[in-house]
């Protein structure tokens, strides 16, 4: 039997006006309830690019829009899947519960994410996946609203999200080389940021998919609509994404929370204590507490540290909020393999401690997942329906796709700070700076590209 | 320096050679479910456990000349051999990186084939759950395997084999 909160309608139709697709649409009565619940509302105060707006002014947008966008861009695929009788027979047995289940994914990947996720995921050593289970499953608004359809939606729907669901048409929408996910975050980080880079025909797309099996593939016409989208994203990547500047923000955010960490763990008194991240310290955080933090309180942190007792503490929080970042050079680690013990040998000669001033970067550490041909049972490939109903794969029609599929380029670089490099040398450690300039202007060639 | 990609490098240099990228997948997953330390993370795909930037950096060891990568053509598909090069013997050297008790592990992992650790990589990853259900979840999401149950007994029977080879 169906639940009837799966089919109820709100009274009138909500809609958000958005920047990216005009509207979103909102009929579901669960879709609103769980849009009120103050887990997704937190979304709003973290930002869905992170460190990205210290390089891109305008990339100030939430976690909160994103999600919405999802959504939106996922009720439009729906809307087209279940309403064309010819393409039923691909999605046997699909129900309401279905296309709720796909709704609800769609609106709730995110809700796991945490301020700064990626830098803060790496020094705390915890996972924005994890998070948003817990999220689901745990005394939660948002567990209360789901448990409405059956005791085991919120499971169900903890499945999607983590690709563990059954229906693997249902998983494939949310995440896959093609997914209601990345179609809205190139699109909106593209508009943000104000770069042409991400722009693709999004309707045309919509137009031209189709469900088939167990993914949903693309009629052969809609090709050069896929194309623009993959080459969209590798733009989008290395010169967004990667931006070095923006990586220098993230590296200054990584030691901020390395050095909490070990200031903490040697029983420093912080004249302004870290009571909201003690759980992540002490390596033991709760639900509730997780859901306390956000960028403001992250920032209002940052804030105070800066006059805090302990000088690298407040040199990083100053450099952070002040935009005083650290300076990069490329280099290639295979051309220079002792270079690291070098530098690093060379800064605390300079009495620049290299712990938190010194950072060998690579863009591995860093989301990049464009499509990649591979051996049987790696990733599942884009699909093209042929005029005859055969499948092919999209690489093997498309030589634009072909020539940035299985092409890592990786750019590998070395953060410090110049500005102490200089204070070391203004207070007599010449000869050493000297040595530490050199190195650098080695490395930096063996990087050029 | 690139302290993450040295533990690959490490496993590698254990292994002898892996073929196949999927067998080298499962083989990191089912070392980090087994508590050594690797730190890419998995996410559940078509396939069972999978990390992209396990992929990631192997293609970077490869573009570095840390490992190599030989490609041989079977039938319908590409499968890749992993080993270490001279150059990433070097790297190893300068920066020495040690993962405790590995080799004995990773040398009883590469003995078995990738669908075999494919399997029990799948059942690792839903080992939350009781037995039963675990062994009806592991054949719904690798419906398309057609996993026999001598196969899943054999697995799990596999899992007890390496949790004694860890003392876990």
């Amino acid at each position: 039997m169906v639940s009837h909160i799966l089919t109820q309608k709100l009274d009138e139709e909500k809609v958000f006006k958005d920047p990216v697709h005009r509207y979103v649409h909102v009929y579901d009565k669960l879709i609103w309830d769980l849009i009120n619940t103050s887990e997704f509302q937190r979304l709003r105060r973290i930002r869905q690019l992170g460190t990205s707006y210290v390089t891109f002014h305008g990339a100030e947008h939430s976690r909160f829009n994103h999600s919405l966008g999802v959504y939106e861009v996922m009720r439009r695929i729906l809307e087209k899947f279940m309403t064309r009788p010819a393409w039923q027979e691909a999605m046997p047995g699909w129900s309401e519960e279905d296309r709720m289940l796909c709704l609800c994914a769609a609106l709730l990947h995110d809700v796991g994410h945490g301020p700064f996720s990626h830098s803060f995921e790496k020094v705390f050593n915890t996972d924005h996946e994890e998070w948003t289970g817990k999220i689901l499953l745990g005394e939660t608004e948002i567990n209360q609203v789901l448990k409405q359809v059956s005791d085991d939606f919120p499971h169900k729907v903890n499945e999607v999200i983590a690709k563990t669901y059954e229906n693997k048409l249902v998983v494939s929408l949310i995440s896959s080389q093609i997914d209601a996910d990345r179609m809205d975050y190139l699109l909106r980080d593209a508009y943000y940021t104000g770069v042409n880079y991400g722009n693709f025909d999004l309707e045309r797309i919509l137009r031209v998919m189709r469900p088939h099996e167990e993914y949903a593939v693309i009629k052969y016409s809609g090709m050069h609509a896929v194309e623009d989208y993959i080459m969209s994203r590798y733009q989008m990547y290395w010169q967004v994404y990667f931006h070095p500047v923006t990586r220098s923000a993230e590296v200054i955010l990584r030691k901020i929370f390395k050095r909490v960490k070990d200031l903490y763990d040697e029983g420093y008194d912080f004249n302004c204590q870290p009571h909201l991240l003690k759980g992540f310290l002490e390596e033991k955080m709760d639900l509730k507490d997780y859901l306390r933090l956000d960028e403001s309180t992250i920032l209002y942190y940052f804030q105070m540290w800066v006059e805090e007792g302990d000088s690298i503490l407040a040199d990083l929080c100053d450099r952070f909020i002040n935009r005083r970042l650290f300076k990069y050079v490329e280099f290639n680690p295979s051309i220079h393999m002792r270079l690291y013990s070098e530098l690093e040998q060379l800064f605390r000669q300079a009495g620049v401690n290299p712990d938190y001033y010194l950072e060998f970067e690579s863009s591995s550490d860093l989301p990049y997942d464009y499509y990649r041909p591979g051996e049987e049972g790696e990733r599942l490939p884009i699909h093209l329906l042929m005029p005859g109903g055969e499948l092919r794969e999209l690489s093997r029609a498309s030589h634009i796709v072909q020539a940035v599929s299985g092409k890592a380029q990786t750019d590998h670089k070395i953060y410090f700070a110049q500005d102490l490099l200089e204070e070391r040398e203004q207070a007599g450690c010449r000869d050493v700076v000297a040595k530490i300039r050199q190195a650098l202007r080695d490395a930096e060639k063996s990087g050029a590209r | 320096m690139l302290k993450e990609h040295a533990k690959l490098m490490c496993l590698l240099q254990q292994a002898g050679e892996i073929s196949g990228r999927k067998k080298l997948q499962k083989i990191v997953y089912i070392s980090k479910k087994f508590k050594f330390d690797f730190g890419e993370r998995f996410n559940f795909h078509f396939y069972g456990p999978y990390s992209e930037e396990l992929s990631l950096k192997m293609e970077e060891l490869h573009n570095l000349g840390f490992i190599s990568e030989d490609k041989e053509h079977k039938s319908g598909y590409t499968q890749y051999t992993y080993r270490l090069s001279e150059k990433g013997e070097e790297f190893l050297r300068l920066y020495p990186t040690e993962i405790k008790g590995l080799e004995p592990f990773v040398r009883r992992l590469n003995q078995e084939s990738s669908r075999f650790l494919e399997l029990v990589s799948t059942l690792l990853y839903f080992d939350h759950l009781p037995q039963e259900e675990l062994i009806s979840k592991v054949q719904k999401v690798k419906s398309k395997q057609k996993y026999t149950d001598e196969e899943v007994h054999k697995a799990l029977k596999f899992i007890d084999e390496l949790r004694a080879l860890c003392h876990v």
